[in-house]
């Protein structure tokens, strides 16, 4: 236990700088180490298999740089004849993508920034307080696994109406801010903290709260990461629910605007193309810088290792 | 005698003040608790609690879109859904696509992980390859996908040279949908998996290597057991997520149902009914029948965990 605790302790300050640092020296021999022919053949697969999970993006990426007429041509071709950005700006001064890059993104930040807070104290105060009624409420929570918009959505459709919260930013923010299985996912990980931590600083004077955040969040921070960049993920994804809650185009995130795009102008398939790969390249740029944290973070909440 | 009085009195206020600490410290334990959770729990009971209640009262009146409950009807929702072909014919298009996405995603996302985890170059690009379809709204895979099966300007067809009517024929629309499916949400499950084997502790592998064990007996022996526990939770969690599968099928089909509603799902059905048909109490009626299922689904996974549990020590 107490080695355990050291652990987390060595770990908490440097965060990932030790492990960076560690996994760039493995790196290092590595490089030097030559190719054995298992390594060449895990190469070549992966490069394989790589080439079919991008095909789907590059035919995107090379139809959107087509013309809206060869785009459709009979028969299909890979690379644009004549190269062209026009749909690229088409869709900014015909569409409202920018409102909806708006939309998303305060809405997404929101969703996270409210679904960290509260699953975080929830998440703590299951695993490490008692209060009367908390046996059921956490068995309250567990049912909440089961529901989502797909699940209830009509019933949650007329309960956000009666609230007056339809084609609002509350309405499309807050039902999405009720998550059980993050709250789950952190009442596992605060489990997992050694008591004696805890302990020692009870024992010094500290009340709850202050255990919380000075010693407990700093611990958490990689699943925390991990947590709020799968919610971020999920909210900026999120197809179903601002579809039901929104039906004003100013209101529309993403999915949505694309989505409603292709229904009510005919599609148009350069358009759309270079309009899916808007809406999917902030994702995937932050999943590059932040990739190793994501990782090492659902490694952490003990996730992958329940 | 000074002594043992000051005993007799020390003793008890010890024991008193201890008891004291101890309530105090269970009210503060009550105090705190309760306002570590409070704030998940309004939103919980707010956005889900209450709609659960809601949608269960209105599954027993004849409501409309405006949710104003005009009569208690009884249990005539849930006799008219038991009836109803396209609720056994949604659910049986739900469950299908299940069947078809949780294996194929459970033994891909497992395949690709070992692929990445294995491979010593440039593991961050394998990475970001094998996750980037889940970083794309399912609306804009949906499109994507829509686009790559369409039969005279997409790219499937051309590549594979054969001109498949995979959209506008019954026996194929779930079959374009499971290939989306696949290819978007693979690297999630991709993700768990590669954590889960990155958290074995390398003096196993050192230690059978010891042992003279080669790399099959490595993965029979160590891989696989170990991914036992992970693997539970990829396919519960599929499981959960596939039964409620809504966006690629409805995008793909451009908001229509599919060739003869081929791929008009569980969900779809149910929002056709409160959306479309206004039928909000009708509509209570088959999610909360859904509710029930999912809630069984969960239910099995834990009864099996505990079981096995319980079987193993």
């Amino acid at each position: 236990m107490s080695t355990a605790a050291a652990e987390i302790r060595d770990e908490a300050p440097t965060g990932d700088g030790t492990r960076t640092s560690g996994t760039a020296r493995v790196r290092r021999t590595r490089t030097r180490k030559p190719w054995t022919a298992g390594q060449i053949l895990l190469t070549l697969l992966a490069t394989a298999v790589a080439t079919v999970f991008l095909a789907p993006l590059v035919w995107a990426l090379f139809t959107s740089l087509k013309s809206e007429t060869e785009a459709v041509e009979v028969p299909t071709h890979w690379l644009p004849k004549e190269w062209t950005t026009q749909a690229w700006s088409a869709i900014f001064e015909t569409g409202n993508i920018t409102n909806w890059f708006v939309n998303s993104f305060v809405v997404s930040v929101c969703v996270t920034f409210v679904v960290l807070s509260v699953s975080a104290l929830a998440g703590y105060g299951f695993a490490r307080t008692e209060f009367r009624g908390k046996k059921a409420l956490l068995g309250l929570v567990m049912t909440g696994l089961m529901v989502s918009p797909a699940v209830l959505g009509v019933p949650l459709f007329t309960t956000v109406q009666q609230m007056g919260m339809v084609d609002t930013y509350w309405g499309m923010i807050l039902p999405q801010c009720a998550p059980a299985a993050m709250v789950y996912i952190l009442y596992k990980f605060f489990q997992g903290i050694p008591r004696e931590l805890e302990e020692a600083a009870f024992i010094d004077g500290a009340g709850r709260w202050r255990v919380f955040f000075t010693i407990v969040l700093p611990l958490s921070r990689p699943s925390l990461a991990a947590v709020g960049i799968f919610t971020f993920i999920a909210s900026w994804n999120n197809f179903l629910w601002p579809y039901m809650v929104t039906n004003n185009p100013d209101l529309m995130t993403m999915p949505n605007g694309i989505a409603t795009v292709m229904n009510s102008y005919g599609i148009q398939w350069a358009q759309l193309m270079a309009g899916g790969l808007m809406a999917g390249l902030p994702l995937i740029i932050v999943f590059v810088f932040f990739q190793r944290q994501i990782v090492a973070g659902v490694a952490h909440t003990g996730l992958a290792g329940q | 005698m000074t002594t043992t009085s000051a005993e007799t009195v020390i003793a008890p206020a010890r024991t008193r003040a201890a008891a004291a600490s101890a309530t105090v410290r269970r009210k503060q334990g009550f105090q705190h608790g309760a306002w570590f959770v409070a704030p998940f729990l309004v939103l919980f009971a707010l956005f889900v609690i209450w709609p659960l209640l809601r949608g269960l009262y209105l599954s027993f009146t004849d409501a409309n879109i405006s949710g104003d409950a005009t009569n208690f009807i009884g249990l005539d929702n849930y006799r008219e859904a038991l009836d109803d072909p396209l609720v056994w014919e949604s659910l049986g298009h739900s469950v299908y696509f299940t069947l078809l996405v949780v294996p194929c995603i459970t033994v891909l996302a497992f395949l690709l992980a070992m692929l990445a985890h294995h491979i010593e170059r440039g593991k961050w690009l394998w990475r970001l390859c094998f996750f980037a379809p889940f970083l794309l709204p399912s609306t804009v895979a949906a499109n994507l996908w829509q686009w790559l099966f369409n039969p005279g300007t997409g790219m499937v067809n051309h590549v594979f040279g054969i001109e498949t009517a995979w959209l506008t024929d019954k026996s194929y629309a779930m079959l374009a949908v499971v290939v989306c499916t696949l290819w978007w949400t693979v690297g999630f499950s991709f993700l768990l998996y590669l954590a889960a084997l990155q958290g074995i502790p390398a003096h196993l592998y050192e230690a059978a290597k010891l042992d003279g064990a080669n790399a099959w007996h490595r993965m029979i022996h160590i891989t696989l057991p170990m991914m036992r526990s992970i693997t539970g939770l990829v396919i519960a969690l599929q499981i959960l997520a596939s039964l409620q599968v809504f966006d690629q099928a409805v995008v793909m089909m451009d908001f229509l149902p599919g060739p003869e509603g081929s791929t008009r799902t569980f969900v779809q059905y149910t929002l056709e009914e409160g959306f479309t048909s206004y039928r909000v109490g009708y509509a209570s009626a088959i999610s909360i029948i859904f509710f029930v299922i999912i809630a069984a689904v969960a239910l099995a996974r834990m009864w099996l965990l505990r079981n096995r549990e319980e079987g193993g020590r």
